[in-house]
């Protein structure tokens, strides 16, 4: 099998998770696509990896995991706290910025 | 050179008194007048004794020194705050003192009914201090810290009455004249410095012989410029006949027998600059002459008793500036009618002062007449004075006036035709419009309504001062010609080349005759003319009359020429200032307001929004970088 389809693979993910950031407005579907789109880019490091056969690749995907976990922890707390005070998790209804 | 340890306490004692009376307020009310003139008799008392020492002394050692303080000390330049106390200064001192403890003794009666007649003491004692600064200081820095403070004490003491607007505008008017000649003074200093390196006397002096002819001559124009402005000799005269707005005590002082007469000191003691410079030299004797004829036209034309005594007193400083402009020989005979002057003056002020005072503060000479029997002492002082003024022997003018205009037709050629001649000229005027003011004043039938002007003569407090000064209209002037005593006390001083006068070309006799015969004319023509005075001044006048009237226009001349394109310049400035620099600001906040209105509307709040941003930059980036490296 060639290995560029992993290649095409996180480009196809990526596109999703970003497109989902865009047009979704529940923030935890949001989420769920930011957590998709470092999948795809964990999913790119590790084919690099593999196709110049060392392990930079695979670190830095560790990397990503490790901050990932983090981020997933500081985000739906902020979510949460967002649905307590606004009961809604649509991106959308927290737009107070313009103001 | 003799060093003295007290010479400051002649300005030290009426400053003291000044704050004194100034800082007690109200408390000092009841006794202020009587501290500021006993410390004015002092000062006076001690400056005759140091007259006496200086007399006792010989050559050199006659002139005494202070250094009060390095004042500044910038690597080799150096001014120290000193007193200098020579033949020079001495008259001065001793006029100032004199006259201003007389015009003490005079206001403690004249300013009785005024609340604030401690507040005007305190001023008087100010200006007193000021003025011995500016005669004592050793440098041409020191002089400019007394120079500054008599214009204080002048505007303070001419808007004493600062209630009325006018008097509170003439103030200022004086004030802002002076400052123009100010800055000629402050320009001469810089001259002095960046020529010579110093500003001492002694200094400039040293180095005059060698300067440039350049540098001379400009400084000599701006002393010139510094005395015109604080003598009121033309081009900056126009501020003298509204200082009249001030008590009149404060005329007799300030602005007839001390403070106008600085510009003449400053001229005398900068001899060595105006010896060495005949464009500066010419230029002196050019607003000399011009200012003596200014000053007696006007005066012949005014009303106003005060004003016409202003207006005179401006053609006799013409008189004493010309003498300055005459080289070495003419210093001396400067100085000397500058005192003569500072008597009969003075004298004639107080008197005017005193006529004042018994007839309700009327000034509008065509309203007084025959008050010679009403006020007999203030007729036979004025009396002397008048006669002191237009020199007819042996009273004080005839020897001061007659010698300046021996002097310049001494000056040779067609320029010393033409200074004579107009001396002359200015002689007869002279004698015509004091005339003028006595026929008006004292002489004819009363043209003031009985009922409501009861004149009467003035308290002894005045007239004491009225008459001694009239002796000293009387004796002055022979005391300083007898033996030639005022030109060779002067002479180490002014003329320390010794030179003489140029050749002679009248007989002294001559021109005393000549100048006689003019003052007979002028009090013969004013006495035929004034035989009935109207009440009203006449309307139908040749128009020579009525621009006399209006002071040869000259505040015309000033609102024309300086005052409207002044306004319009600044008028034009604001109006550059708010459209061109304001605009610019303006247009820079403008600018960046409106951007940020049209940039503010892609912040609108949507996570979405930021996120689809933050993606279409990062895509741009890429294509960017791989377009770069493909």
């Amino acid at each position: 099998m060639d290995i560029s389809n992993y290649l095409y693979l996180s480009i196809i993910l990526f596109t999703i998770g970003a497109v989902g950031v865009v047009i979704r407005r529940n923030a935890i579907v949001v989420f769920m696509c930011v957590e998709l789109m470092l999948n795809a880019a964990n999913l790119a490091f590790v084919t690099f990896s593999r196709i110049n056969g060392n392990l930079d690749g695979q670190v830095a995907s560790f990397f990503t995991m490790v901050v990932a976990a983090c981020e997933v922890v500081v985000g739906l707390a902020i979510i949460v706290t967002i649905y307590r005070s606004r009961r809604s998790a649509s991106v959308d209804d927290a737009s107070l910025l313009k103001r | 050179m003799t060093t003295s340890t007290h010479l400051v306490y002649l300005i030290a004692l009426p400053l003291v008194s000044a704050a004194l009376l100034l800082i007690l307020g109200r408390l000092a009310d009841k006794w202020g007048h009587l501290l500021a003139t006993l410390v004015s008799a002092s000062t006076f008392a001690f400056a005759a004794s140091e007259f006496f020492a200086m007399r006792s002394r010989s050559g050199a050692a006659r002139a005494t020194t202070q250094k009060l303080f390095d004042w500044i000390s910038v690597g080799t330049f150096k001014v120290d705050a000193a007193l200098l106390l020579d033949q020079l200064s001495i008259c001065f001192v001793l006029l100032i003192t004199g006259v201003g403890t007389l015009i003490h003794i005079y206001s403690i009666a004249y300013m009785s009914h005024d609340r604030d007649r401690r507040r005007f003491f305190a001023y008087l004692n100010l200006f007193i201090a000021a003025m011995l600064l500016l005669v004592l200081g050793n440098s041409y820095l020191n002089l400019y810290v007394g120079w500054e403070g008599v214009g204080l004490a002048s505007y303070l003491l001419i808007g004493f009455w600062n209630q009325k607007p006018a008097y509170a505008t003439a103030a200022k008017k004086a004030f802002v004249a002076n400052r123009v000649g100010d800055v000629g003074l402050s320009l001469a200093i810089m001259i002095a410095f960046a020529q010579f390196g110093t500003v001492s006397f002694a200094g400039v002096a040293a180095g005059a012989p060698h300067a440039s002819s350049a540098a001379l001559a400009a400084m000599g124009a701006m002393l010139l410029l510094a005395a015109a402005g604080k003598s009121a000799q033309f081009p900056l005269q126009s501020w003298l006949g509204d200082a009249m707005a001030g008590p009149t005590p404060v005329s007799a002082l300030i602005h007839a027998a001390t403070m106008v007469t600085a510009g003449v000191y400053l001229i005398t003691r900068s001899n060595f600059i105006f010896d060495a410079s005949s464009t500066a030299r010419l230029l002196v004797v050019i607003v000399g002459t011009i200012t003596l004829l200014f000053g007696a036209i006007i005066g012949t034309a005014k009303d106003d008793i005060k004003k016409a005594l202003a207006a005179s007193t401006m053609s006799q400083i013409g008189y004493m500036i010309l003498a300055t402009g005459l080289g070495p020989i003419g210093y001396a005979f400067a100085i000397m009618h500058l005192l003569t002057h500072g008597f009969f003056k003075a004298g004639m002020f107080l008197g005017a002062g005193s006529v004042m005072h018994g007839m309700n503060d009327e000034v509008n000479m065509r309203r007084f007449g025959g008050l010679n029997r009403f006020l007999p002492i203030t007729a036979i002082t004025f009396g002397f004075g008048y006669l002191a003024i237009i020199g007819v022997p042996p009273f004080a003018g005839f020897y001061s006036k007659d010698k300046i205009i021996e002097t310049a037709f001494n000056a040779g050629g067609t320029k010393g035709y033409i200074l004579g001649i107009c001396a002359l000229l200015g002689a007869g005027l002279t004698a015509f419009y004091m005339t003028r003011l006595i026929v008006m004043t004292f002489w004819g039938t009363p043209r003031w309504s009985r009922d409501e002007q009861h004149p009467h003569e003035s308290p002894a407090l005045m007239w004491v001062p009225m008459a001694i000064l009239a002796v000293g209209s009387v004796a002055s002037g022979f005391l300083f010609t007898s033996g030639n005593s005022m030109v060779h006390w002067l002479a180490p001083v002014v003329n320390p080349s010794g030179a003489e006068g140029g050749a002679e070309l009248m007989k002294p006799i001559v021109v005393s005759l000549l100048a006689l015969g003019v003052v007979v004319i002028g009090v013969a023509y004013a006495i035929f003319k004034y035989r009935t005075v109207p009440v009203e001044a006449p309307e139908k006048v040749t128009v020579f009359t009525r621009i006399a009237r209006r002071d040869l226009m000259q505040d015309a001349f000033n609102e024309a020429v300086l005052m409207r394109p002044g306004q319009k310049l600044t008028t034009g400035l604001v109006w550059a200032d708010y459209s061109f620099v304001d605009g610019l600001v303006r247009a820079v906040g403008f600018t960046l307001g409106t951007s940020s209105q049209a940039v503010r509307k892609i912040q609108n709040g949507y996570a979405r929004t930021y996120a689809l941003v933050m993606l279409v930059g990062v895509l741009a980036l890429v294509a960017t970088i791989w377009m770069v490296t493909l």
